[in-house]
Formats: C-alpha cells, sequence, structure tokens
C-alpha cells in the first residue's frame, strides 16, 4: 500500500473502494465511446473525495499526498480515465491550498471545492508553445482591480464537465514568456469555444480536446506567487507523484489479470506454467520498483509541505525533500522512469496473458490497460523530460545513490 | 567582477534585456531566466570564474539577481577579489 496504514484516514471508511466499483463497472464503456467518466466522478463526489485534500477546517478530509496517491492507484485499477480526472483535479487543489490560502478568495474557493465537490480542470498547455509548462503566449491584461485572459489550449482534460480553471498565462502584457502568473477561472467567468476532438488511443475518458477561453474577473483570482515556485515546489512534484499513482494502478490491475489468467491455466494443468509465472514476476518486480520510489517521495513530500493543513512539518532538507536543482531532477527521473516500468509491467502482463490479454473485453483482457499506460510516456514527454534533466544532473555534484 | 558577470549573462542567460540594462536587485527570473537556463549561466560562471558552485547554492534564489549572483561568486571566490 502506497499510505501508511497505521495512520487514521480521515475520509469516510471504503470511500474510494465504494467510487473505483463504480469507475470499474462503466470503464469499458467509457473507453469505447471516448466519454467522460460521469458515473465514476459523480460517485467520488458522493464520497465528498473531490474535497480530500482540502484542509479539515475549511471542509476537506485534510488528506496527506500518499493517501491521497493511494486512491489515485485505486481508481486507476478500476478505470484509467476516472483516475487520471481524479489526480489532475487533486493536482489544482494542491496549488490551491498550498499557495491560496493565505487570500479570502482562495480560502472561500478551497471551501467550495470541498462543499459542492466543484471539479477542477488545468490550462497550462497553449498553442503555439507546445508542451512546455513554463512558457506562455497570452498575457494577464490588468484593468484596474479587474483582469482579461484570452488563451487557446490545445489539450485542456475533462474541460467540458470542469466548474473552474487554474490557467498559466504571462504576468502582464511586456513580461517575458516564463514570468508566469496562475489565474482561478471560474466557468460562470468565461466562454470557452471547442477546438476539435479528443480520439486518442487511450485515456479516452479524459476528454481532453481543446478550447478558446475567453476570461474575465477579479484580480483576487490571480495566485500572487510567481508560478515559477507554484511549478516548482507543488504543481510539479504533485503531479508526478499523483500520475505515478495512476499508473501503477494500471499496471498493478493487468497484472493482477496475468496472475488470475495463470492461476485458471494451473487448475486445468495441476501446475503452474513455469514461463509465465516468472514474466509474472519479472513484471510485479517492475512495478515494486515503481511503488518504492513513490513511497519514499511520497513520505518526504508528506513530511515536509502540510498543503494547508495544520499537519506538523519539518524544514525539507530534514525531512528528505530534496532541494534545488535536485529537487527538479528527482521528481523529473521519478516520473519518466514509473512511465516506462509501468509500461513495461503491463506489456509483461499482456504476453503472459497471451489472446485474452489482447482481446477487448473479457476477464484477463489488459487491452485497454496497454493503450492507458502508453500515455505516461508522453505526458510530460519522456524526451523532453531526458533532454532538460541529463544537463541539470551534469551541473550537481551531489554522491550519486547512497543509502 | 561585475562586468564579466554581465557578459555571461548577455551570452548565455537568454534574458529580454541587455545585462548592463540590469539593476544590481532585479528580478532575472521574471526577465526571461528559466530553471534550465540557469544551468548554462552556473557552468559559464564556473569556467570564467574558475570556482565550483556546491549543490545548496543551486537554487533560485542564488540566481535571483545580479546581486546575489555576484554574492555567490565572491564567496566561493574566497579571497576577497576586487569587484
Amino acid at each position: 500500500m502506497l499510505h501508511d496504514p497505521g495512520r487514521l484516514t480521515t475520509a469516510k471508511e471504503g470511500a474510494v473502494a465504494r467510487a473505483a466499483a463504480v469507475a470499474a463497472a462503466h470503464a469499458e464503456a467509457v473507453d469505447r465511446d471516448a466519454r467522460f467518466p460521469a458515473e465514476g466522478i459523480d460517485a467520488l463526489k458522493a464520497e465528498g473525495l473531490l474535497g480530500a485534500m482540502v484542509p479539515r477546517a475549511l471542509g476537506g478530509h485534510g488528506a496527506t499526498l500518499a493517501e491521497i496517491a493511494g486512491q489515485c492507484q485505486r481508481l486507476g485499477e478500476a478505470c484509467a480515465a476516472t483516475a487520471m480526472i481524479f489526480a489532475m483535479h487533486q493536482i489544482q487543489v494542491a496549488c490551491v491550498v498550498s499557495h491560496g490560502l493565505g487570500t479570502a478568495w482562495f480560502e472561500a474557493l478551497a471551501r467550495r471545492i470541498a462543499g459542492d465537490q466543484l471539479l477542477v480542470a488545468s490550462i497550462t498547455s497553449e498553442v503555439g508553445i507546445g508542451g512546455d509548462m513554463r512558457s506562455s503566449l497570452c498575457a494577464i491584461e490588468r484593468s484596474g482591480e479587474r483582469f482579461t485572459l484570452s488563451k487557446q489550449g490545445p489539450t485542456i482534460s475533462y474541460g467540458a464537465e470542469a466548474d473552474l480553471f487554474l490557467a498559466t498565462a504571462r504576468a502582464h502584457g511586456d513580461a517575458p514568456a516564463s514570468d508566469q502568473r496562475l489565474v482561478a477561472i471560474p466557468r460562470d467567468g468565461c466562454r470557452m469555444s471547442l477546438i476539435g476532438e479528443w480520439n486518442a488511443m487511450g485515456m479516452r475518458g479524459t476528454c481532453s480536446t481543446g478550447f478558446v477561453v475567453e476570461a474575465e474577473g477579479d484580480a483576487a483570482q490571480i495566485l500572487p506567487a510567481p508560478f515559477a515556485e507554484i511549478a516548482a515546489e507543488t504543481m510539479t512534484p504533485v503531479s508526478h507523484l499523483l500520475w505515478g499513482g495512476v499508473w501503477t494502478g494500471i499496471a498493478a490491475e493487468a497484472l493482477t489479470r496475468a496472475r488470475r489468467f495463470l492461476r485458471a491455466k494451473a487448475r486445468g494443468q495441476a501446475a503452474v506454467p513455469g514461463a509465465g509465472a516468472s514474466r509474472l514476476m519479472a513484471a510485479i518486480g517492475l512495478i515494486e520498483s515503481a511503488q518504492a520510489r513513490l513511497a519514499v517521495l511520497l513520505a518526504a513530500f508528506d513530511a515536509t509541505h502540510a498543503l494547508g493543513s495544520d499537519r506538523a512539518i519539518v524544514p525539507t532538507e530534514d525531512g528528505g525533500w530534496p532541494v534545488g536543482l535536485a529537487c527538479a531532477t528527482t521528481l523529473n527521473m521519478l516520473k519518466h522512469d514509473v512511465a516506462t516500468l509501468c509500461h513495461q509491467a503491463v506489456l509483461e502482463a499482456m504476453l503472459v496473458c497471451g489472446m485474452a490479454g489482447y482481446r477487448n473485453g473479457g476477464a484477463h483482457s489488459v487491452a485497454r490497460h496497454l493503450r492507458d499506460i502508453l500515455s505516461a510516456q508522453l505526458m510530460i514527454g519522456n524526451d523532453r523530460i531526458a533532454a532538460t534533466t541529463g544537463p541539470m544532473l551534469v551541473a550537481q555534484r551531489a554522491p550519486l545513490g547512497r543509502l | 567582477m561585475e562586468q564579466q558577470l554581465r557578459t555571461i549573462l548577455d551570452e548565455t542567460a537568454g534574458l529580454s534585456v541587455p545585462a548592463s540594462e540590469i539593476g544590481e536587485d532585479q528580478d532575472l527570473f521574471a526577465l526571461g531566466l528559466t530553471s534550465f537556463a540557469t544551468v548554462t549561466v552556473m557552468l559559464a560562471i564556473e569556467d570564467g570564474f574558475d570556482i565550483e558552485f556546491p549543490d545548496q547554492l543551486l537554487n533560485r534564489t542564488t540566481f535571483r539577481t545580479v546581486g546575489t549572483l555576484m554574492g555567490a561568486i565572491r564567496e566561493l571566490h574566497g579571497d576577497g577579489l576586487a569587484a
């Protein structure tokens, strides 16, 4: 398990299991029709889980990141789209509770996320920019205490269903591309025009279509901290850790099916097929490695980040959380490697199950799982990560791989 | 030393204005410095000043302004070379 079983769970007992069961029941239809997983998301709302990370004082569950990652994993076993939407929502909530609670507007937003189970989406990518989150063309246009923003986002996951968006933009009209802010845009504060459709081989229920967004609102909706800080301290680490939860969940379910397949085969032959079992062992080892890296960093994150709650935390250097350039490289390598490990594990599961795994549908099918896990190496592109992280590793001098 | 630093910034930092126009306490990240570019800047500073940046100085605080960079360079140079 990714979370400490000794820790008192703040959510209702069995909440995520119930929501995952609903998500699982509709996973094939969501994938087949590339539709929003409404049933799974509604089940999460019914359990209050969209407010899980909001501090208890503001009406949420005050969950740790490890608990949320464990929830992402359980949901990933059931339906990758539901899990990824849940993860992406929690990433935005993490930014709100980590950087916004000093202001009245964002404190009220946190209460509403918990109380009304608002679904929050992200608008970071931009037409003309590609996958570089730390660069924007569009700019916040200020006029006294009001602002307007016009942005073309090519990929806004669940954009049609979200209640509120956190969008990146240049801080003002003369700001360079990397001088960005994060601004909260409620759905009723913007006009959205659809660009294109989402028809991909996997993660089909995330409905990641593009939109042109024309927004206006109050200056209070702009998070005061530079987006560079929000990204480095919260958005990137939380993204990589929660995506890792989703991906290990997808891989775990695929391997569970492979194990079940081998057990069924063994009954027929009164012996476990040797080759398949060896392959299963190697594959389980892959996700154990992924889990171990996630668990260490989740524990260090929770030891050093309160996510807006009154949990006791220690300074980052004392809690094992990497600082400076090492934070970027550690979290980038984590994402890069977990994405690859989970893909390899699902592929192994398919090789164990053979035709039963390759088929769509059926108790041992892992076709959807393989299509879904392939997205992991593309969001953010693993090649981009390697190109930027490699030089950043060369610049560091700390000893490598010490226990 | 500060002039040498400003030359390095012009050559490696990718800022939106010439280094000669940047104030001592002006935020370089607001002028377009990215964390990826800080690696190139750092390596050029190490090469140009014959110093080594320890990992604990590899953070945004060190690279935030011309002033903070000069402070780090002087500290690493150690012998109080005149600016």
